[in-house]
């Protein structure tokens, strides 16, 4: 193809949203994990029960701190007193767990009936004393990912909005009190030698639920360019929840956490970094370009920092380089991981997404746009709300080199000879960062190199031919 | 409102969709929000279908619950007739349907009048039934569906096949070991000299019911699946059927003998008992078995049973009757059917429990501490938690209860896999509880691979926090790793910019 073919703009569409994708209440799964003194609670039917069960996998048995609320007939004629009953509830799981906070997850049928949750909960959190956290996130109205963008907008109401005085600080100190013991006069050294380290800058809170280990490293990253990460939404506890007041900088993790974003703008007067998503070498390099512009920083060391990741990934990148990958779309991270699939040398068909919020994600689209020109590939289509059926004849015809795509037409697609990776695990994997590129790689890569050790079998197609009518 | 963390049986949608995608060509759209759609993932992944599940969804979102559905539902029934030309297109209810309380009755009469297939709506309440209620229902509404459109077009045919012969009724998709007690069901029917009519619902096509009136009897395997159907067509056509399950030696020589007496009443003139003999004796190897030292070392043994009303029931019959093993308690979800159930091993075990709570459940293995549990997956986690063995004989199930090789639970294979799964689970109890007392395996547990315990190299605080957070099993190869990494550096003390900078160069 040459340059002249290619379109000048990204091309975006907009499908039917027949499409397969978790529900958004999954978010519990590891949420509930992330914040440790939680305890979700999702006020659903059987449905909803049924699906946390199963797409959970082997962590149901594990005591989870989750549960559900499940509505009977008499909550949905209103014959049952739906205060009364949350009541009963909470209170058995006070008793049970005594949680610091009871997140509230509102599901289609609370919806539909008309529950009024966030009427209820502060009448019922002043009745019992524990913090309830609403979050309406349900299938009417979101997708998969989009369920912890609704719980963190959520949190971000309950953050503090006053540096901690002297008192909360001996609170503290209290809660420490053994730790301090073991670090008996090493404390207060490391705190002024921490100090040195950093620029002056503003205050600045990074959002996104993202494992303790990526925390730290994308902690780590920014340190070295002297800025300091005051607080992340979420923290480990709900009562380590950081402090935002008026004029803070913000910055997301993650690409769909445009409610949590809004509400930081426009509920807490925070001022958000739009900067492309630290996934991938090229997207952690853009992000902290971006913080670092904001504040005035001369980035040190970055070019080194991606040459030598990119060159540490080079026999992954060997594999997909001049291949073509499709995603159906169904958890919101597909521009970024687009994005990085392009630098990486690949052909995008398409961008299957749920939904495209194009204020939120403008610099990550701007980056892709740049990176499909510097790298000479066409500008892929984005098809938001895709319709899966439409899709699957237009992958028959496209015959992609890798279709990224949720379980439901993992197998099918491979028994079709059309290899695939599952979406999900993308979510669940460390995918931020300079550190995890090549975890990313791992995940795209495993179905071609599956393929290498199986290639001369003759085994692709495995489905019986049948006469179409 | 209830706290919940755990169900054994679905909601009722999940019942329909296994009928619906049980058949061949049927296609069901449910009427539900994005997301709900997840039976799909579930049929894919578990039982590793090589084909897409003919399951889609007209999606619930604010625009329908503002305005109603409108032309939606009726657009999404034509276009899927018109893309895949199916012979039926179920549409199906959820919970979130149940409430919006739309007319999909006059949606599904919109769409038949342009839809080349037969369109129908499911007729199943959310709140009032569960998966397997559901599946029973539905079942029996796709069969009456097509019987009674015949026998308006005239085309249900007259009298029996020539030689005696069965429906078999009830294997699904999603069911526990259904694919491989079919194959096993139309051996042994093989073996008896009758042939099979039809098979429902698991690959049939819905034009073949029409023959379903055709066969001499109807055999219906599985209590919760299927009877709704059989009663239907004994009422309809006076086929009888034969409801007992041969699971286990005596309940399958029960079966084969009802067959007996069902057929020579319609003229067949067969004697079984032979045949039952010489399977007993010689070809299955329970009966052996029970005679065998292995199965003396059971006896008086203690083992609870929990799963659905079929697999419950029949393996408390075999533990007992045949084996000799004390039962001391047995249990069922099916709340619903829990008077069959009592009925039906009251005499083999102490007690009966009937809950669908799996933490009364849990207790109440706690409690008595058997030596082996037979129950579902759920069971299988306590059993885990209080150190006892767990066979897993019913639903719900993981990916690993749909094996590849062939383990049926009926018929006289089913004996000899069920003996296997019961002998394996005490003397593993056993094994665990010998070297127990024995102080375990005489081995010694591998920590390093030839790098000195001394160490020069010094960890800090967040090094070593960030050290702890590394899962356990690869910690040991991570601290090696990254001192190995520090060493060659000359890096004297390891932080967590140390540690994250090892991971990048060794790129694990």
């Amino acid at each position: 193809m040459t340059i002249a073919q290619q379109p000048e703009a990204l091309n975006f569409e907009c499908e039917t949203g027949n499409y397969h994708t978790f529900c958004p209440i999954s978010c519990v799964a590891w949420l509930y994990q992330k914040i440790e003194d939680s305890f979700f609670l999702v006020i659903g039917t059987k449905t909803c029960g049924y699906f946390l069960q199963n797409a959970m996998g082997v962590m149901i048995f594990a005591e989870p701190r989750y549960a559900m609320a499940e509505l009977e007939e008499g909550d949905i004629s209103a014959q049952l007193n739906d205060y009364e009953e949350l009541k009963r509830l909470c209170l058995q799981i006070k008793r049970d767990r005594n949680p610091s906070v009871i997140v509230w997850i509102g599901t289609c049928t609370t919806e539909i009936i008309k529950t009024d949750l966030e009427g209820l909960a502060p009448k019922l959190e002043s009745e019992i004393g524990i913090p309830i956290v609403v979050a309406r996130a349900n299938g009417l109205d979101y997708a998969f990912t989009q369920g912890e963008d609704t719980v963190l907008a959520a949190m971000a109401n309950r953050c503090p909005d006053k540096a901690p005085a002297a008192e909360t600080e001996t609170d503290k100190n209290e809660r420490n009190a053994i730790q301090k013991l073991l670090n008996f006069g090493k404390k207060k050294e490391e705190v002024v030698q921490d100090e040195s380290e950093y620029v002056d800058h503003p205050p600045l809170v990074l959002f996104g639920s993202l494992p303790d280990p990526v925390v730290t490293q994308l902690t780590l990253e920014l340190k070295k360019q002297g800025i300091r990460v005051s607080g992340w939404l979420p923290a480990k506890r709900f009562t380590e929840l950081p402090v935002i007041e008026e004029g803070y900088y913000v910055a997301g993790v993650n690409p769909f956490l445009s409610r949590t974003a809004t509400t930081l703008m426009r509920r807490r007067k925070c001022k958000l970094i739009g900067a492309p998503f630290p996934i991938g070498p090229d997207g952690t390099r853009a992000w902290i370009e971006k913080i670092c512009s904001v504040f005035g920083i001369t980035p040190q060391g970055l070019d080194e920092r991606e040459a030598q990741i990119w060159e540490s990934i080079e026999d992954y990148v060997k594999l997909i380089r001049g291949k073509s990958v499709f995603f159906m779309g169904d958890n919101l991270l597909e521009i970024s991981q687009a994005r990085f699939l392009v630098r990486c040398g690949m052909t995008v068909h398409e961008i299957g997404i749920p939904y495209m919020d194009k204020r939120y994600q403008a610099a990550e689209l701007a980056l892709l746009e740049k990176t499909c020109h510097e790298m000479g590939v066409p500008l892929p289509k984005i098809v938001e709300k895709p319709d899966n059926y439409n899709q699957l004849q237009r992958i028959y015809e496209l015959k992609p080199d890798l279709v990224i795509t949720g379980m439901a037409h993992a197998n099918p697609l491979e028994a079709r000879g059309i290899n695939t990776k599952w979406s999900v695990e993308f979510t669940f994997a460390q995918i931020h960062g300079f550190t995890n590129a090549r975890d990313i790689l791992e995940l795209v890569t495993r179905p071609l190199r599956r393929n290498n050790n199986l290639k001369d079998l003759g085994w692709d197609k495995l489905v019986r031919e049948e006469a179409k009518i | 409102m209830k706290l919940a963390y755990w169900m054994y049986a679905g909601p009722a949608h999940i019942g329909t969709l296994r009928i619906a995608s049980s058949f061949k060509n049927v296609h069901a759209i449910m009427h539900a929000p994005l997301g709900d759609d997840y039976f799909n993932v579930m049929r894919s992944m578990l039982s590793r279908e090589r084909n897409f599940t003919p399951v889609t969804t007209s999606v619930v979102d604010r625009n329908v619950l503002a305005r109603g559905s409108q032309e939606k539902v009726v657009d999404n029934i034509t276009r899927k007739d018109a893309e895949e030309h199916p012979d039926l297109i179920v549409l199906t209810p959820t919970c979130t349907s149940s409430i919006l309380q739309e007319d999909l009755h006059n949606f599904v009469e919109r769409a038949q009048l342009e839809a080349k297939g037969d369109v129908m709506l499911a007729d199943v309440n959310h709140y009032r039934f569960n998966e397997l209620q559901a599946a029973d229902r539905t079942l029996h509404q796709i069969v009456q569906y097509y019987i009674e459109k015949a026998r308006k077009k005239g085309e249900l045919p007259e009298g029996k096949t020539a030689k005696p012969s069965v429906n078999i009724i009830g294997n699904s998709t999603l069911g526990f070991h259904n694919q491989h007690d079919c194959t096993e069901l139309k051996r042994l029917m093989a073996d008896l000299g009758i042939e099979v009519n039809t098979i429902i619902p698991e690959g049939a096509a819905v034009h073949d019911l029409k023959k379903l009136p055709q066969a001499w009897f109807n055999l219906v395997p599985y209590r919760e699946l299927g009877l709704t159907t059989a009663s239907y067509l004994e009422e309809q056509f006076g086929t009888p059927y034969v409801d007992i399950t041969p699971m286990g030696v005596v309940e399958t020589a029960r079966c084969i003998r009802k067959i007996q007496q069902v057929i020579n009443a319609q003229g067949a003139e067969v004697d079984y008992e032979d045949f039952i003999n010489e399977q007993t004796l010689h070809v299955s190897q329970a009966a052996w078995f029970s005679r065998s030292i292995d199965c003396q070392n059971l006896t008086g043994k203690k083992a609870v049973v929990f799963g659905d009303n079929t697999h419950a029931a029949a393996i408390t019959k075999i533990l007992a009757r045949e084996m000799g093993i004390h039962v001391v308690w047995a249990g069922t979800y099916c709340k619903y059917d829990a008077d069959w159930f009592r009925e039906q091993v009251s005499e083999y075990c102490d007690e009966v429990l009937i809950t669908d709570d799996h933490g009364e459940i849990g207790d109440a293995i706690a409690r008595v501490e058997p030596s082996a549990i037979f129950g579902t997956q759920m069971e299988r986690h306590v059993g885990k938690r209080l150190d006892i063995p767990c066979g897993v004989i019913a639903s719900p199930i993981h990916v690993q209860n749909f094996p590849i090789g062939y383990k049926p639970f009926l018929g006289y294979e089913g004996t000899n896999q069920i003996t296997d799964l019961i002998y394996n689970s005490f003397t593993l109890g056993m094994e665990d509880h010998l070297l127990e007392i024995f102080g375990g395996h005489d081995t010694k547990e591998v920590i390093t691979k030839g790098i000195s315990a001394e160490s020069d190299l010094n960890w800090t605080k967040d090094g070593q926090a960030e050290l702890n957070k590394i899962p356990g099993f690869v910690r040991g190869k991570v601290k090696r790793n990254t001192e190995k990494f520090a060493r060659e550096r000359g890096i004297k003390e390891i932080n967590a910019e140390v540690l994250y900078a090892a991971k990048e160069a060794v790129g694990a």
